[in-house]
């Protein structure tokens, strides 16, 4: 087993012992903060390997989170199936609105997958009288049981986190290892070239949007099965922003940076708030001094000055 | 020499606005010759190859290759019929080591859909690729930081680790040294060994040097084609182009 494998089960591992170990509160916070480092794993994807700027991933999250929420309340499904629909939701959005927006390149990229994101979010809002738009609704309790077990007692949510997050990490460093993930940064580092060496850049772009869709919607059905609520503003624009930052402070391109800038990024935001109401102000001052001395973010400088293994 | 034909193009044209770039080009390359193509600078030589690799589509005409018509084919689907294009301005993943950018190269020849070969076969294979070009010994190194002449070497490479048919090759010598381009002339006589080598150049020297055969191409039509001895001759190749 190489260092870096051995790493990355470490951390699943201490991940597992920690559930023992940590107060209420911090282990808590700790399912949540691995469910949505699901999410930012499945955007690093995208953004960190193959170099596509999206702004467009609440989308993916929040087809996930519908598809797992809706289904349970007006269908009563059971919640594996919910993480299945969950799975399917993201990988067809992002298929589907991958074979339209990338046909566009960089800005406009952005700019397009912005807007399908918006038009995503108003759609949830238009069918207010099933998603209950921004209030959102609250799943039963008989949708959100896993094996006889309840997704609302804490020790149950923080191993099924645990798996989810660890089957996308593990996934996204499958990825970055294969003939496939090198044909990502290929193309993220020079796309023409790329393209003259024999590669299908459309295609390859397609499926890596395909699986990152399918991972956000992992962590979007896992977010309203283990918390129990489902409501717009996880498929607001917040959402897509969100994600961008925890890449860019954990480190893009890194399969350890999303989980450790959506872990330094959350506790930034609780501690700070805990004493002052410009919490958002010192969130500033931190990316300001992240981009000065991480421009690579936190794992992606280390990778580049101490730790060149790091996948 | 077999007569086999290896790429033909019939009627090929490509129009930028107004400007007529490759102006209805017939033309014709065996199999297992070195060709050159020269002619004045806009005279159309890297849209002409840019209309074979795939890079452009053409306003109107056909390219053959190998039998088959490949006008429709996007420029990945060349690649892997054998048509290789090394870029005129260097072109290489520069943040990457000299073995990762051949291994790209050899990989999708080794790729089984998005599967990927076994790493020792892989790695071989880029290491006997760059052994070729004379760069093994420093393959662990950033190709960002290779001097300009090595980066133009590693470009071949990377053309080679795909085991091309045709190999073209777009003014590879600009901007090396004589004793660079002296090696990099063998290097090529190497390669046509195995591949039909289409090569734009400026030296003459070189071109003298290497072509079997030469195509003069002025303002988007071919002016001349023939063996370099007759091309120096051609009193209409020295009015356009060697300035005689």
């Amino acid at each position: 087993m190489s260092r870096a494998v051995g790493l990355h089960l470490g951390l699943l591992a201490a991940l597992a012992a920690a559930q023992f170990l940590l107060p209420d509160y911090h282990h808590g916070n700790l399912a949540r903060i691995m469910v949505l480092a699901a999410f930012a794993s499945a955007y690093n994807i995208t953004f960190g390997y193959a170099g596509m700027l999206s702004l467009g991933h609440a989308m993916f999250f929040g087809a996930g989170l519908y598809a797992a929420g809706l289904a349970a309340e007006f269908g009563g499904t059971a919640a594996p199936l919910g993480l299945v629909l969950g799975v399917l939701a993201g990988a067809i959005v992002a298929t589907v609105v991958g074979l339209l927006a990338l046909r566009t390149t960089g800005v406009s990229f952005m700019i397009v997958t912005l807007m399908f994101a918006q038009a995503g979010f108003l759609t949830v809002l238009y069918f207010g009288e099933f998603t209950r738009g921004d209030e959102g609704f609250v799943l039963a309790p008989a949708a959100r049981t896993v094996l006889g077990l309840s997704l609302a007692d804490p020790a149950t949510r923080y191993w099924a986190a645990l798996c989810v997050f660890g089957a996308v990490m593990l996934g996204s460093l499958a990825l970055a290892r294969s003939a496939f993930g090198r044909v990502l940064a290929a193309i993220r580092e020079n796309e023409e070239r790329t393209r003259m060496l024999g590669y299908d850049v459309f295609r390859a772009k397609l499926m890596a949007l395909a699986v990152s869709g399918a991972m956000a919607g992992a962590a979007g059905a896992a977010y309203a099965l283990l918390f129990g609520y489902v409501g717009a503003t996880f498929a607001s624009i917040q959402y897509s922003i969100l994600p961008l930052l925890w890449v860019l402070m954990g480190g893009a391109a890194t399969v350890l940076g999303p989980f450790l800038g959506t872990l330094l990024m959350f506790y930034l935001i609780d501690i700070s708030s805990s004493f002052t109401t410009a919490h958002m102000m010192i969130v500033g001052f931190a990316l300001i001094g992240l981009i000065l001395f991480f421009p690579k973010g936190i794992l992606g400088t280390l990778r580049e000055r101490a730790a060149p293994w790091l996948p | 020499m077999a007569a086999v034909t290896l790429l033909e193009t019939h009627g090929l044209t490509r129009r930028f606005g107004g400007l007529t770039a490759v102006d209805g080009v017939e033309f014709r390359l065996q199999e297992g010759e070195i060709r050159a193509l020269i002619g004045p600078n806009g005279a159309g030589k890297t849209t002409f190859v840019s209309l074979i690799s795939g890079r452009l589509r053409p306003t109107a005409g056909r390219v053959i290759f190998a039998g088959e018509d490949v006008t429709r084919l996007p420029a990945h689907a060349r690649v892997m019929r054998g048509i290789a294009y090394t870029f005129q301005i260097t072109s290489v993943f520069a943040r990457m080591t000299l073995l990762d950018n051949v291994r790209l190269a050899v990989q999708r020849r080794m790729m089984q859909g998005w599967r990927g070969p076994d790493a020792a076969a892989l790695d071989a294979a880029a290491m006997a690729v760059l052994d070729r070009v004379g760069l093994a010994a420093r393959a662990t190194e950033t190709a960002g930081n290779l001097s300009y002449g090595h980066q133009r070497l590693l470009e071949v490479a990377m053309g080679l680790g795909l085991s091309p048919r045709l190999l073209i090759l777009d003014e590879p010598t600009q901007g090396l040294s004589d004793a660079e381009i002296a090696s990099f002339t063998a290097l090529v006589r190497e390669i046509a060994r195995e591949a039909t080598v289409l090569l734009i150049e400026h030296n003459m020297g070189v071109v003298m040097d290497l072509a079997d055969r030469i195509t003069v191409m002025e303002r988007g039509q071919i002016l001349a084609e023939g063996p370099p001895a007759a091309i120096r001759a051609d009193a209409e190749v020295q009015r356009a182009y060697l300035g005689g």
